[in-house]
């Protein structure tokens, strides 16, 4: 063991002055500014092949949602590939016409729909309206124009993602497309067109179907979150929005969103690789500049009681079991989140993790167990999260008592001083195998300017983390996994045919 | 400071960028060439022995990442111990080496912040490593220790097994999972290496005597390919690696196997699932394999039938009629064994007869339809245009590398490709079309829960019903 240590602290050296190399390094390579309508740029300078990467990262997500509009921010991200007045339009004064129709006839609909008397005749006229008026439109649509001009011009790995915290958009493409790309980006922020947006509401319904309703892990989660969260919008399930709102929003209450949301200077650009910053800033400035300034969103005010109860759930379900527990823990920015990282690591990164010695090696009661954070965000106070799947024969309340006895040593041991050097080294290695991707970077460079207002803070959060002492381990998992503020969710199996 | 004076000097371009004039129409915007670049090859060596050794320098990060890539893998297992090479390729690590427990290695590694894994797939096995370049002198040792002296400990192989038996009593819980494995086994037959499937049975009739048996068939220098890649000096590491591997003795060489296809009959199969909302569908019969001359042909119609957004399944199914999230398909072509053709999609339960039907119209629309000169366009423009997105990092160049060499394949094979896809014409794409897709030949499986559907899925024709029902483990 000794011999283990000695390696470590040596290669600790190493790796640190590794980190700040790697910091100054980047910082050579990368300008950052901001346009004057607010949005925030960053350039990455990497030049091995005539490709580059980037994300749009929008510091919005689906924890801007309130009651009746939960799933529109994914939403919204659905029909930013819809192109704009000037993409995807075969005669944008007609289109704009039909879609203002479509408008108009689906809030007609969607009154009468909603009626505590409802006239069912009239719900039926009323619908047949709106789909007719959305016939028409269809008239005028290029489909997918933005997604085929993308294409064509050989981008790659086009896709988005709405989280809780945010709404990231990416992709790559050869470097000779800077100018295409940086159109077509700011373009679509610039005049986003909501048509086809019913159809795509059909789509992204299909999505929600596909990840919660019909995975058990799905409507695990889904479970899991509603309970642990009763005032703040994390507790919206999913993320993906409750089936009525997805029924019933409209391509105006998505408009406002976006209006409210999709600002400037609540956005983040990065763009990592083959980028010469001397001919890349002009053209940002002359496609990102055409975004109007609008005013800063408002900040998100609930903030979720304190618990005060255990709260657990029960799914009874055909499936094999599952096992999840989750501790109310504080927002990224605070200053325990190294020690929340930490923790994390020691209780599940690797084969040497805590419980993947304790539950899968040793007892065999568990497939896979792992303790993590940020879920389902890390913007707000979020939850410190447990999940474990079992081995056959074996059941959730075992695997309950393992996380629990694992708990009790963070609490009650030191951590021994070569375990936590290990964990420190290879966050630190871990950083330096991040950057070595174009698209990987860009992402995590934007993430992090939206979070913490600073993308250096990807080198710095590793430092911080390598200041966590033993002591810190101990005295904030005292204060976080207390039994009043843990909420359980569990699958058990239930037979085929049983009462549920 | 240094950042504030960069601020300055884009500011400054900035105004001069006032000038240009606005751009409402993305056909307005030229096209640079793209600059011509060269991803620096890795460099090939062949020892006495046969081992082939690929060594490419690569340094921005101080890092270096290998593996050997061993012939021999879950085609080559035999018949009634399926699952063994996923036992064998987790006990290969787990199960330690005749200096260290697993669990020593774990130790060890994970101080370091270094890796050494084990891994398979269908024709092959991989020891990997990874490390950060300061470490490797006491990582590489590892590595070839595990390599060559595995002892395949019995705690790890009960491990191994335990895993395995999780993953069997867990395979019917997600649909899409049930569809994956069964769809697999319509195209090529239930009882085929590329299709059949683990159970407690055969899981549990696995010894660490097979496992043995197996290293000894296949880890042999004449059977391996070992790739370097990071932070060093070719020249040494070259000299290093003749030293460690030269003297290593040529063992049998493991051939591959040809088993017959026995795809099933075309026709509607049902397997029963009533805790979702959704149908997952798919459609498959055989398909290709890469060295077919039709090839280059067969990947243009592959992107005008389901390329992106662009392509007719994603068009008509998604963005037109918004019936599912996520629809795809294609002809096959794995490297040396033949693929599958195969589409595949999820939908409401309510839309379950209607999509099958508008799945088959559009295989059917594949054969009947000529591809118009826009489809060609687009799908051979995005394809060209997206190539320098295959190597555009030296680590794809090595890995390029080794594929073509574990293939037969030649080493300029990827430097030529882009000139056959623009030979690609819409009559090669309607011959390949006719020539390789067959709707009358599709065993369509629906795994979903039938009272939801519109109607019975019987008004399509006739319905085979598949039994998932897991065998329980031998004598319960």
């Amino acid at each position: 063991m000794r011999r283990v240590l000695l390696y470590a602290t040596l290669l600790v050296l190493i790796v640190t002055s590794v980190t700040a190399q790697d910091l100054a390094s980047f910082e050579k390579r990368a300008t950052m500014r901001k346009l004057d309508n607010g949005l925030t740029v960053i350039v990455l300078e990497r030049h091995d092949a005539p490709v580059f990467s980037y994300a749009t990262v929008v510091n919005a997500g689906s924890a801007q949602e309130i009651p009746g509009i939960t799933g529109l921010a994914h939403m919204f991200e659905h029909m930013a590939f819809k192109g704009s007045d000037r993409v995807g339009s075969k005669d944008w004064p007609a289109e704009q016409k039909a879609l203002a129709h479509v408008e108009e006839a689906y809030a007609a609909y969607d009154r009468a729909n909603h009626a505590a008397v409802r006239d069912d005749a009239q719900v039926k006229k009323l619908e047949k309206a709106w789909k007719d008026a959305i016939a028409e439109a269809d008239k005028y649509v290029v489909n997918d124009e933005f997604s085929t001009i993308i294409g064509r011009a050989g981008g790659v790995g086009m896709n988005a993602f709405t989280a809780q915290d945010m709404t990231a958009y990416y992709f790559s493409i050869p470097s000779n497309r800077f100018e295409l790309w940086a159109f077509m980006e700011s373009e679509r922020f610039r005049n986003p067109v909501f048509r086809q947006f019913y159809k795509e509401r059909d789509v992204v319904f299909e999505e929600r179907r596909m990840r919660i309703e019909s995975s058990p892990f799905g409507r695990l989660m889904e479970q899991f979150l509603s309970a642990a969260f009763m005032a703040h919008p994390y507790g919206y399930g999913s993320g993906i929005g409750w089936p009525s709102d997805l029924h019933s929003f409209s391509a105006t209450d998505a408009s406002n969103f976006a209006k409210t949301y999709y600002v400037p200077s609540n956005m983040v650009v990065a763009i990592v690789g083959d980028v010469n910053p001397a001919e890349a800033w002009p053209l940002i400035e002359k496609y990102f500049g055409r975004l109007p300034k609008a005013p800063q969103p408002p900040e998100l005010r609930t903030v979720e009681p304190p618990q005060g109860s255990e709260r657990m759930v029960t799914l009874r379900e055909q499936a094999q079991p599952l096992y999840m527990e989750g501790y109310h823990r504080p927002a990224a920015t605070d200053p325990d989140n190294a020690t929340y990282d930490v923790i994390s690591m020691l209780m599940s990164s690797g084969r040497t993790s805590r419980l993947y010695r304790s539950l899968v090696r040793d007892k065999k009661i568990a497939a896979g167990a792992s303790g993590f954070n940020g879920f389902p965000g890390e913007k707000y106070p979020s939850l410190f999260t447990f999940f474990g799947a079992t081995t056959p024969g074996h059941t959730p309340d075992e695997l309950a008592e393992g996380v629990q006895a694992e708990i009790e040593r963070l609490k009650t041991e030191d951590v021994p001083a070569p375990e936590l050097q290990s964990v420190k080294t290879r966050v630190k290695a871990g950083l330096i195998r991040e950057l070595a991707d174009n698209e990987d970077l860009a992402l995590q460079l934007a993430s992090y300017q939206v979070t913490y207002g600073d993308w250096r803070e990807l080198f710095r959060s590793v430092d911080r983390v390598d200041k966590v002492s033993a002591a810190d381990v101990k005295r904030v998992a005292n204060a976080t996994f207390t039994p009043n503020n843990r909420t359980v969710a569990r699958i058990v199996s239930a037979p085929k045919g049983a009462a549920k | 400071m240094r950042m504030l004076r960069r601020i300055a000097a884009a500011s400054l371009l900035a105004l001069a960028a006032g000038a240009f004039a606005q751009v409402t129409d993305y056909h307005d915007i030229k096209t640079p060439p793209l600059r011509k670049f060269a991803m620096p090859q890795p460099k090939r060596i062949v020892l006495g022995n046969g081992m082939v050794i690929f060594l490419e320098e690569d340094h921005e990060l101080p890092l270096i990442k290998g593996r050997a890539l061993v012939r021999g893998g879950a085609r080559d297992v035999p018949a009634g111990k399926a699952g063994m090479l996923t036992i064998y390729t987790q006990a290969w690590r787990t199960g330690g080496t005749a200096a260290n427990t697993g669990d020593q290695l774990d130790d060890l590694l994970e101080a370091r912040a270094a890796r050494v894994e084990t891994g398979g797939g269908t024709d092959s096995t991989t020891v990997s490593l990874d490390t950060l370049k300061d470490d490797f002198d006491v990582v590489f040792p590892i590595f070839l220790d595990v390599l060559r002296k595995p002892q395949f400990r019995a705690d790890k192989i009960e491990l191994a097994k335990t895993q395995a038996n999780t993953g069997i009593s867990r395979r019917n819980d997600e649909p899409t999972g049930i569809l994956g494995r069964e769809v697999q086994k319509l195209g090529y037959g239930a009882a085929s290496p590329y299709a059949r499937q683990s159970e407690y049975a055969t899981i549990a009739s696995i010894t660490r005597e097979d496992l043995l048996a197996f290293h000894d068939r296949t880890v042999h220098p004449n059977n391996i390919i070992l790739a370097l890649i990071g932070d060093f000096d070719g020249a040494k590491m070259e000299k290093r690696l003749r030293d460690t591997f030269g003297s290593w003795a040529r063992g049998p060489q493991v051939t591959k196997p040809s088993p017959a296809m026995t795809p099933a009959k075309a026709g509607i199969y049902f397997i029963s699932k009533d805790d979702v909302t959704q149908a997952n569908i798919a459609m498959v019969h055989p398909g290709i394999e890469r060295s077919n001359p039709d090839y280059a042909a067969v990947q243009v119609m592959n992107a005008v039938f389901s390329g992106g957004f662009s392509g007719r399944l994603m068009q008509s199914l998604r963005s037109q009629r918004g019936l599912t999230y996520g629809v795809g398909g294609g002809v096959g072509a794995p490297w040396d064994y033949p693929g599958l053709f195969r589409i595949q999609m999820a939908t409401k339960s309510e839309t379950a007869l209607e999509s099958v039907q508008a799945l088959r119209d559009e295989a059917q629309r594949l054969v009947t339809a000529p591809v118009t000169a826009e489809e060609l366009s687009l799908a051979k423009e995005s394809i060209l245009n997206a190539f320098v997105f295959t190597m555009d990092t030296r680590e794809k160049a090595l890995n390029q590398q080794v594929l073509l060499e574990l293939y037969g394949f030649p080493p300029d094979y990827f430097t030529k490709y882009p000139a056959l896809i623009e030979k690609v014409t819409a009559a090669d794409v309607e011959r390949v079309a006719k020539k390789y897709v067959h709707p009358d030949q599709l065993a369509v499986l629906v795994v979903g829960n039938e009272k939801s559907f519109e109607k019975p899925l019987s008004t399509l024709g006739n319905v085979t019903t598949i039994d998932v029902t897991i065998p329980p483990p031998p004598g319960k």
